[in-house]
């Protein structure tokens, strides 16, 4: 029996990913374990393994093919000693379509085999709302049925019933107040089914062209993570209300240690040492100390409840080829200053390689952006939920500075530490701020 | 914290106090409750419970009287025992007053044995009860705290409510009946009239009917059971008047004139003619009143309204620190809404997330009359009332399996949705167990379910429940057994 072998879900939120790339041919033998095509998602590119063993019989999806959804049907491995033939007969309804549709084009086809993962009953008429990154939305059905006939969009609603539950004075709330409107609030349509707050909000692609004259510039369709670097940073703008803090550190210290570890570290048989650390690295440190000793800013925002961390995981911010992505070092107050500069210099060079897997670059508490080697002297991030705060770090530069009451230089950088005012408020962030700026410029008290 | 100072003190035992009390002991306060009389309150002691210890000894008795009709055959007669069926009624109602003071003892709840009043906000002094127990009681438990003052930094007044008397027509425990004398007769009279038939009135009624007295019921509106859609209410009388229940309303008791052993009543109907019955006893079921005296409410300037204490949404009286629940809190005085009320009282005080106002559309209420009735949320003229566009459903017993099977095929069952949304707004029933039935209408109700939720629940075969389902159908024209 031919065996399917369908569009994975590399994360627990994929919905869909492009086919970048086949590694194997129709024909191709494989085993299990052996990759067979890489698979971009919004954040990364990965590799699909083999799970069984077996001849390539059929490729359904081509590579370059985009929005490929989860579970889809990409391509069929024939068993040993199967031919093609067996294609045909498979008409078992989870294979038949690689045999009814041999020269079709890329798209789906009708009676593909896909999973019923999304795919909803066409007569189902109150489907259970969910948000844009498919998590349910709780909500009795009279609030259903109320928000859909008021046009309201459960999802721009918090509920005030038992763990969150959207019930029917939610909705009365949200009429009273005017609101919670769906984008295009369509009566006849479901409420779930009105655009999450999208990035489309702008001006549309025909509005934008018409501004330029045809052939005065080339399109570039977007890749997954443009369109994730677009939504998210859009969702945290509209929502989240910034609250910016800038303050200067003198680095000579901080310069003067990085020197002497650097110079401390053993080396291998080859004289390569064992770490370098960077002046990244120690910021990391500082701002994951700095909430260790300000709990109270390593939180991130719901609406029901405060999400204290435990732990301080911090995402630093890598620019890679076509958008950019945030590994992130998880306990870094926990960590040795030169386990977090190695592992930066892994998962930096695999960001690169858009290697990285979901696990190092969802999540996180906190951020770091530096700028400082591009010779930018103070800026302000955008904060990347579910994060409440990221540094922003400008370049170390020499400044002159006052010294008991003269003037003197010192090497100076600005940073600027963007809030989630929602969770942390400005006198929080100071503290906060305050804390990292005694680590940076006491840097001993990073070691012990 | 001195021996004597609480975090919560709850005056009244009833189900709206002790139930307080243990939630609080839950939350984690130290809390004491004071009872003058009895634990568990009117409730387990001379209302809910006993009642319905009664009614299953007349219920048997029905089903006895029937049994050809269920192919079983009787020798001799069935007769009841007076005395073993209040003995019954009270040994039911002694098991519940015992388990509460378990209940207390296991929740580390101080109860102080006396009677309560306010001295100023944070403090109550207990002293003797200013009225005389009602007898027989059950053993007072043991452990109590006794006379003395005691402070707390939140007091809730559940007092519970009284028998309201008419002018005139005073119970005097002998010829006019309270609940208190109708739960526990010597002997069976032979007729009887029963003032008002709210849900005291109506079970007292059914009870001794079946027990084969010559009952008269006399009430003041159009409806027994007045509060019930009108449509029920009358369903109710015609089969209470099948079973021999003589029933006259539009019509009030003037006046009485007692003889030694009779008491003749004056009945005088909406067109002004007086007739007179002449009765052995007379139960004066007018309705019940909170009670408010005593307390030192008036002194600290506790509001109060038509006899009940006025309070916010979760209890606050207009004094800070002193709440009040249940049945002193005002209507309707029922059990469940006592201890809910209770429940969101002493959360809000304790700070619990997510508290919010009791909502009065959704206390469901229970009548154990023969045939039983049962509502929840709007009636049909209710919810015309309130200008909603509706749609109603009504089913009968005597197209459902069970029923038929059970002997019970005289009942029925009716629901009301708003027509625009699909909210359930109302469900009202009359017949066999439907006390028992009405709580999945009103966990529908509570979880905010429409009309098309209901349809696509599956109700087990064969059930009474099935009616329900079946009401819901009827009202979108989708009904399947009839």
């Amino acid at each position: 029996m031919p065996i399917n072998i369908t569009m994975p879900a590399l994360s627990p939120t994929m919905e869909e990913g492009n086919l970048a790339k086949w590694m194997v041919k129709e024909g191709d033998t494989v085993s299990a374990g052996d990759v067979i095509a890489e698979i971009e998602t919004d954040k990364a590119t990965m590799e699909v393994e083999a799970v069984d063993e077996g001849t390539v019989g059929k490729i359904v999806i081509p590579e370059g093919t985009e929005g490929v959804k989860v579970n889809e049907l990409i391509a069929v491995l024939l068993e040993d000693g199967e031919d093609a033939s067996a294609l045909e007969s498979s008409g078992n309804g989870t294979g038949a379509v690689a045999g009814n549709a041999p020269d079709k084009a890329p798209a789906v086809p009708d009676s593909a085999p896909v999973i019923e993962v999304g795919a909803k009953a066409a007569g189902d008429p109150m489907p259970a709302p969910s948000t844009a990154d498919g998590s349910r939305i709780f909500s009795s059905p009279l609030a259903r049925r109320l928000a859909q006939q008021n046009g309201l969009d459960l999802a721009q609603l918090s509920g005030s019933g038992p763990h969150g539950r959207i019930i029917k004075r939610d909705i009365e709330a949200a009429i009273a107040a005017g609101t919670g409107k769906a984008a295009a609030a369509p009566a006849a349509a479901p409420a779930a089914a009105a655009p999450a707050p999208a990035p489309a909000a702008g001006p549309s692609a025909e509005q934008v062209l018409k501004l330029f004259e045809d052939g005065s510039y080339e399109l570039e369709p977007h890749d997954g993570m443009r369109k994730t670097i677009a939504k998210r940073l859009t969702e945290s703008k509209q929502t989240i209300p910034h609250f910016y803090v800038s303050v200067d550190c003198e680095l000579d210290a901080l310069l003067a240690l990085r020197a002497q570890l650097n110079g401390a570290a053993p080396t291998d048989k080859d004289g390569k040492p064992a770490y370098k650390l960077s002046v990244n690295d120690m910021t990391i440190k500082a701002l994951a100390l700095a909430l260790r000793d300000v709990p109270d800013a390593n939180v991130s925002w719901t609406d029901d409840a405060m999400v204290k961390h435990k732990h301080a995981d911090v995402g630093v911010a890598v620019s890679i080829p076509g958008g950019l992505i945030t590994p992130i070092v998880r306990q870094a107050e926990m960590k040795p200053l030169s386990v977090i500069s190695n592992e930066m210099k892994d998962m930096g060079r695999r960001a690169k390689e858009r290697k990285l897997k979901p696990e190092e670059y969802q999540g996180g508490t906190t951020a770091v952006s530096n700028m400082g080697m591009m010779g930018v002297k103070d800026f302000s991030a955008v904060v990347n939920p579910p994060h409440a705060t990221i540094l922003a770090v400008g370049a170390g530069e020499k400044r002159p500075v006052v010294k008991d009451d003269a003037l003197a230089v010192a090497m100076v950088m600005t940073v600027t530490l963007s809030t989630d005012h929602r969770c942390v408020d400005g006198a929080l962030g100071a503290e906060l701020l305050a804390a990292f700026k005694g680590y940076i410029e006491n840097p001993m008290s990073m070691l012990v | 914290m001195a021996d004597t100072a609480y975090d919560v003190i709850i005056i009244g035992s009833g189900p709206g106090g002790y139930v307080t009390a243990i939630r609080a002991a839950q939350l984690g306060l130290k809390t004491a409750i004071v009872e003058r009389e009895h634990l568990g309150g009117i409730c387990l002691n001379w209302g809910c419970i006993p009642t319905k210890a009664l009614l299953r000894s007349a219920e048997i008795l029905d089903h006895a009287n029937h049994a050809k009709s269920f192919g079983l055959k009787l020798d001799g007669t069935m007769t009841a025992d007076v005395k073993d069926v209040v003995a019954r009624s009270r040994g039911v109602s002694g098991r519940l007053n015992g388990g509460v003071g378990f209940l207390m003892k296991k929740n580390k709840i101080d109860v102080i044995w006396g009677e309560a009043k306010l001295t100023k906000p944070g403090e109550i002094v207990v002293g003797k009860p200013s009225k005389p127990a009602v007898e027989p009681q059950h053993p007072a438990p043991k452990g109590t705290k006794g006379e003395g003052t005691y402070t707390a930094k939140h007091i809730i007044v559940a007092t519970g409510a009284r028998p309201r008397a008419l002018p005139g027509i005073e119970p005097d425990g002998k010829l006019i009946w309270t609940y208190f004398e109708a739960m526990k007769p010597d002997t069976m009279p032979k007729t009887m009239v029963v003032m008002g038939s709210g849900a005291i009135g109506i079970e007292f009624a059914s009870f001794y009917r079946s027990m084969g007295v010559d009952v008269t019921v006399v009430e003041l509106m159009a409806n027994v059971m007045p509060v019930e859609d009108d449509e029920i209410s009358k369903f109710a009388r015609k089969a209470l008047e099948k079973r021999g229940l003589k029933i006259i309303t539009e019509a009030k008791v003037t006046k009485v004139d007692k003889a030694a052993n009779s008491i003749t009543a004056h009945v005088e109907t909406k067109d002004g003619k007086v007739s007179q019955i002449t009765t052995d006893h007379l139960i004066s079921a007018v309705g019940v009143q909170g009670n408010i005296e005593n307390l030192g409410l008036e002194a600290l300037g506790v509001k109060t309204d038509r006899g009940c204490i006025v309070i916010d949404g979760y209890g606050k009286t207009s004094v800070p620190g002193i709440y009040a629940i249940g049945d002193v809190a005002g209507p309707p005085m029922l059990a469940h809404k006592a201890e809910h009320e209770g429940v969101i009282c002493i959360e809000k005080i304790a700070g619990v997330p997510g508290v919010h106002p009791m909502d009065h559309g959704k206390i469901p209420g229970c009548t154990y009359c023969n045939p039983q009735v049962a509502s929840v949320g709007l009636t049909e003229a209710k919810a015309k009332e309130q200008g909603r566009d509706i749609r109603v459903g009504r089913y009968s017993f005597n197209a459902n399996g069970k029923a038929i099977a059970l002997g019970e095929d005289n009942g029925m069952i009716k629901v009301i949705f708003d027509k625009t949304t699909g909210e359930l707004l109302g469900a009202h029933m009359c017949g066999a167990e439907v006390t028992e039935l009405i709580q999945g209408f009103v966990v529908a109700m509570n979880l905010e379910t429409t009309e098309e939720d209901l349809m696509h629940t599956i109700f087990p075969h064969p059930t009474l429940s099935e009616m329900m389902k079946e009401s819901v159908l009827d009202a979108y024209g989708r009904v399947l057994n009839a």
